[in-house]
């Protein structure tokens, strides 16, 4: 297909580049600086979606990114990319995109049935509809919506491109390129200001591009290139295209997107694909100029009506004609601009201005040229389905109330223009207060929260003189308190147009007997009809109308429809535009895609990994490794055909019969020093510190000031004044930040120091009837007896020429020792016991066995150190000190926690010895109660004994302690199994602890 | 991001603090007789102002210290930081 659209001469593009790509399976050419959609309009390719709601054609409305109809599906280098704007989506060599929200295609859509049933689609028809009967919303309709809705498929596949974060510190971000922002920056930089210039587009200049100015001696144009190439040599700036700010949070905190790679057929190696910057800004510039206004008419959506601004870039940067038969229905003077363009390329518009005359500068100049002006004129409405063939036209009164008779004119486009609304909307993220200013009907910013300016038509300043006159001296000021630098350069002479005033009105009446649909937000397909529907049925506040109607709720955010929303309530209700107010503008300010929101942060590198130093033995020796927190530990280690069971009960087995081994460099520690120790352990743990004997470990329970169990571990007394504590591996931080937060706030007075000692130390346990063999053989200086080194005995030894420390503690129940090293030494410690453990038939454990071991011996874990239970209910009252006072004590005096029948861990063994308890089954009285079956508690950890080979559970019930014996079930809904059990205490193995101390 | 000046190592960004809640409350004393509503008071009682409030955070990837910030719960506004053991 030819570009019968295509201008032979003109624009931005480089026209010694052809491009080839294909847009639903059709092959079309274009030119290397075009955009998917300035490439379809010059081939004439009008018709590219459907609507969300009823599926009507759509085509092109903006050129950039206020475009609330051309969304497409992207298929980029093998992958999909849903919801990108044609009108952003630059042109590339053998770019594929399609249309999304229409099946089987988008030339008949089989939703568009909804346009004729459109007695269904009322305002407030999702709430009105779906609501009854209820069983029908999982089943029917939210399937219906949710096929139907959406502007793209998001694919399953992993995302092989890579995106990245960055922060970025500056004195200014100035957020668009357009006069006001080059002046601001320019006037900055000279001033040695750190300045950061981001441009949304691919081209900087903004408005410069397409405007008929004069600067100095140079076109507007000219200008523009000429600064920017200034700035871009500049060590103090950097100067972003392709990178849009879309939010302004706290404390001058913005979060910009740049594209980096999207314009490529694909991301060239180790470039990213998108960039997110977070950048604190000491100033922030708003330079984010401002979108044109639709005006409201019939079938408004019609593929060919086109802002008049849009119109005009097409024609400006692309080379693009919209169309050869122009209609260009206008309000002010801006849409003249559009039409003399037309004009000059041989083109007759036709210009329908609803003013009843204006005499401006513009005006006259179209009139030299001979274009047909209409006042008093306006589109009733559009013609045409799937593009605009006609329209039909009428003389309006003076006051906007009566229309007179129709007349029909022959056009393929309508260019509309109903004045500007300034992008506010980073202004209003930041917590600026906007107001109304009548005389351009729009929000502009007014009192800064945080240290923005806004300049510029974003300010609702219009005129180019005035633009560069502020900005140069905002910049200047603003730089000059930052770096104590001025470099006052002056401002160039303006020459441009002047504009006469535009006209307040945005809706064309409907005429007698017509019910024609007039959009107002063109994403979400709201018309005016919805709104007086909205308000007819009391909905008052603007947040009310928004959310019931959605207007403004689509990806879009309302950029082009949310004043004439306003405006149609305000008219309606008979109040001015500030009564109503404005909702709330929420960033991200347009779609920013989740990969760079995520950033790195995936797969992997979602978190940090941390690994023991025994890690590369655990990989050799076939560990399968599960995660701990961040940690990697061996879960068990796989010989030959095994599964987790089968490993787990032979390692378990192992320890119990012989010796067995095991890393414990995950576990939390914590070096404590300073004279005053003792006496803060004694405040933090339930039991008591004070008289702990230098090389004595003891094992403590430490509590929240609710009285919740908050970690266990064992302290030792390594000197005087100096302990080394343990902590469980998951609460190893939390602990640190609790003691830091007592010594520093609480009690300051207290002489102690804690530092975190996890890294610094490898940890291996060895534990089993056995381990003392080990123990001498690694240590053969030592007198490792029961004498010389007792149960909670701790020890210092030379390790084959390493120091070691060693701790007789145990976790397993049996007779068991940790031994630590420095980290660096883990590696060479473990690989000592495995060699001297062989004739021990010593064998490595990982933590499935390990839970295993200590789940019959009735030691309470995680799983029941749940931040749920208080030491009773764990069996560890016996800790609690009566005597002293600790952190939490105070809360153990709560009623519900003396309470008699207060839950307790029992033990559970199903009473046919074979059928393992899922963990979280309910324990309850009656099987067969009807539901919700009253549960006495639940089952908080499972294993197989290896003692008495046949499942064992722990499990927390209400009055625990007076169970023992009976006979309940435990059920799982979960995995459909209710199994009779009985109950028996926690302590199944060595219930004595004989072992321990042998 | 909140922009929080430590006292010890000056500003940085949120993403280095974590939050400690009410910097007003004052734990009891220990081995002193208190009521069981006071007790619960400073357990879980915890005002929730519109507008100032000193609050602790801790500098947990920076200097570890326990900080003091009177901050504007409704604009997110930093009126001061301070040290731990200061006082407004
Ligand atoms: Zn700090």
């Amino acid at each position: 297909m030819s570009e019968n659209f295509r201008l032979d001469k003109g624009g931005l593009i480089n026209r010694n580049k052809k491009i080839s790509f294909k847009f639903n399976g059709k092959k079309y050419l274009g030119y290397e600086g075009d955009t998917l959609a300035s490439a379809l309009i010059a081939n004439g390719v009008h018709l590219v979606g459907r609507s969300f709601k009823y599926h009507r054609p759509r085509g092109f409305f903006g050129a950039g990114v206020d475009e609330p109809y051309a969304i497409v599906q992207m298929n980029r280098n093998n992958q999909v990319d849903p919801n990108v704007k044609a009108t952003e989506q630059e042109l590339f060599e053998g770019l594929e995109a399609k249309s999304v929200n229409c099946w089987p295609n988008v030339d008949f859509d089989i939703g568009a049935i909804n346009n004729f049933l459109n007695k269904f689609f009322p305002a407030g028809f999702y709430y009105k509809t779906f609501m009854w009967p209820k069983s029908f919303w999982h089943k029917v309709y939210e399937p219906i919506i949710r096929k139907a809705a959406g502007f793209g498929t998001a694919s399953i596949k992993h995302d092989k491109e890579r995106y990245e974060h960055k922060y970025e510190y500056c004195d200014l971000l100035i957020t668009g390129s357009g006069p006001s922002g080059l002046a601001s920056a320019y006037a900055a930089a000279q001033n040695g200001a750190k300045v950061i210039l981001a441009e949304d587009k691919s081209r900087f200049g903004g408005s410069l591009l397409t405007s008929e100015v004069t600067i100095g001696n140079q076109s507007g144009q000219e200008w523009s290139q000429k600064i920017i190439s200034e700035l871009k040599s500049m060590p103090n700036v950097i100067v972003k295209n392709r990178s849009q700010v879309f939010g302004y949070y706290d404390h001058n905190m913005l979060v910009m997107s740049e594209r980096i790679s999207d314009h490529l057929p694909k991301s060239e190696k180790y470039t990213p694909k998108q960039r997110l910057w977070y950048i604190r800004a000491k100033e922030v510039i708003i330079s984010s100029g401002s979108i044109e206004r639709p005006l409201v008419f019939g079938n408004n959506d019609t593929p060919g009506v086109i802002l008049s601004s849009a119109a005009k870039e097409y024609l400006k940067i692309y080379g693009v004609l919209v169309g050869k038969k122009p209609l260009v229905f206008t309000n002010n003077d801006s849409g003249y601009e559009t039409a003399i363009e037309f004009k000059k390329n041989g083109i007759d518009p036709i210009v329908l201005d609803t003013r009843k005359d204006s005499n401006s500068e513009i005006i006259k100049e179209a009139k030299d040229l001979n274009i047909n002006i209409k006042f008093s004129y306006v589109v009733v409405t559009a013609k045409g389905y799937k593009k605009v063939k006609s329209a039909d036209i009428t003389k309006i009164s003076d006051d906007k109330k009566n229309i007179s008779t129709i007349e029909n004119v022959n056009c393929d486009c309508i260019c509309v223009s109903g004045f500007w609304t300034p992008t506010i909307h980073l202004a209003s993220q930041s917590g600026n207060k906007t107001k109304f200013k009548e005389e351009i009907d729009a929000f502009i910013p007014s009192q800064s929260k945080q240290k923005e300016t806004t300049l510029g038509s974003a300010n609702g300043i219009f005129t180019l003189e005035e633009t560069l006159n502020t900005s140069f001296e905002k910049g200047n000021d603003l730089s000059k308190q930052i770096t104590n630098k001025e470099n006052k350069i002056s401002v160039p002479t303006v020459v441009e147009k002047k504009y006469s005033k535009h006209d307040k009105f945005w809706c064309v009446p409907l005429p007698k007997g017509k019910n024609y649909k007039r959009f107002l937000d063109f994403q979400n397909d709201v018309t005016v009809s919805d709104i007086q529907l909205a308000l007819r049925e009391g909905y008052r506040s603007i947040e009310h109308v928004k959310r019931y109607t959605t207007l403004g709720m689509a990806t879009d955010q309302g950029k082009t429809s949310n004043l004439n929303g306003l405006q149609l309530v305000s008219d309606f209700e008979n109040k001015v535009v500030p009564q109503v107010g404005h909702t709330t503008f929420r960033p991200p300010y347009t779609s920013v895609s989740i990969g760079a929101i995520v950033g790195r942060e995936i797969g992997i590198h979602s978190k940090p990994t941390r690994k023991s130093p025994m890690h590369h033995w655990h990989e050799k020796n076939n560990a399968v490794f599960v995660d701990a927190g961040v940690w990697l530990r061996p879960r068990y280690y796989k010989h030959g055909s095994e599964n987790l069971f089968e490993a787990s009960k032979r390692e378990a087995k192992n320890v119990r019969q012989n010796v067995g081994v095991c890393d414990v460099t995950t576990l939390g520690k914590i070096d404590i020093k300073g004279p005053d120790s003792a006496e803060f352990l004694n405040r933090v743990y339930t039991n008591a510190w004070l008289k702990l004997p230098v090389g004595k470990a003891r094992y403590g329970v430490m509590l929240r000031e609710d009285g919740i169990v908050m970690d266990d571990g064992t302290t030792t007394r390594i000197s005087e004044n100096h302990y080394h504590m343990t902590t469980t591996t998951a609460q190893a931080a939390n602990v640190l930040s609790h003691l830091e937060y007592y010594l520093q706030l609480v009690w300051p007075e207290l002489n102690v120091n804690v530092v975190s000692s996890t890294e610094q130390w490898a940890g291996a346990a060895i534990a089993g009837p056995k381990s003392r063999d080990v123990l001498q053989k690694l240590f053969p200086d030592l007198d490792v007896t029961n004498e010389g080194l007792p149960f909670m005995g701790y020890r210092e030894g030379n390790l084959f020429g390493v120091n070691a420390k060693i701790y007789r503690i145990s976790f397993s129940g049996e007779l068991a020792y940790e031994v630590n090293v420095e980290s660096d030494n883990g590696n060479y410690m473990w690989e000592k016991i495995m060699e001297i453990g062989k004739e021990f038939n010593i064998q490595p454990y990982g933590t499935e066995a390990l839970s295993t071991l200590r789940i019959e011996m009735g030691h309470v874990a995680g799983s029941e150190l749940d931040g749920r239970t208080i030491p009773y209910d764990n069996s560890l009252d016996g800790l609690v000190s009566k005597k002293k006072d600790f952190i939490g004590k105070r809360s153990l005096n709560k009623t519900a926690y003396v309470a008699p029948d207060r839950q307790k861990v029992v033990g559970v063994v199903p009473l046919d010895k074979k059928t393992s308890i899922p963990e979280g089954s309910y324990i309850v009285r009656d099987a067969k109660a009807k539901l919700p079956n009253p549960k006495l508690g639940h089952v908080s950890a499972s294993c197989w004994s290896v003692e008495y080979d046949n499942p064992f559970s722990l499990a927390i019930i209400k009055d625990g302690k007076n169970m023992i014996g009976q006979k309940l079930f435990a059920m799982s809904p979960l995995k459909n199994k209710i199994i009779p059990v009985e109950i028996v205490s926690s302590h199944y193995v060595d219930p004595k602890g004989e072992r321990v101390r042998s | 991001m909140l922009y929080i000046k430590c006292p010890h190592c000056g500003l940085r960004s949120q993403n280095e603090f974590s939050y400690g809640g009410d910097a007003t409350v004052k734990r009891p004393e220990l081995n002193k007789e208190i009521s069981d509503q006071d007790w619960d008071n400073f357990v879980y009682l915890r005002k929730s102002p519109r507008g100032k409030h000193l609050e602790l955070w801790q500098h947990i990837s920076g200097c570890r210290q326990w900080i003091k910030v009177e901050r504007d719960t409704l604009t997110h506004e930093i009126f001061k930081t301070l040290k731990a053991n200061e006082e407004l």
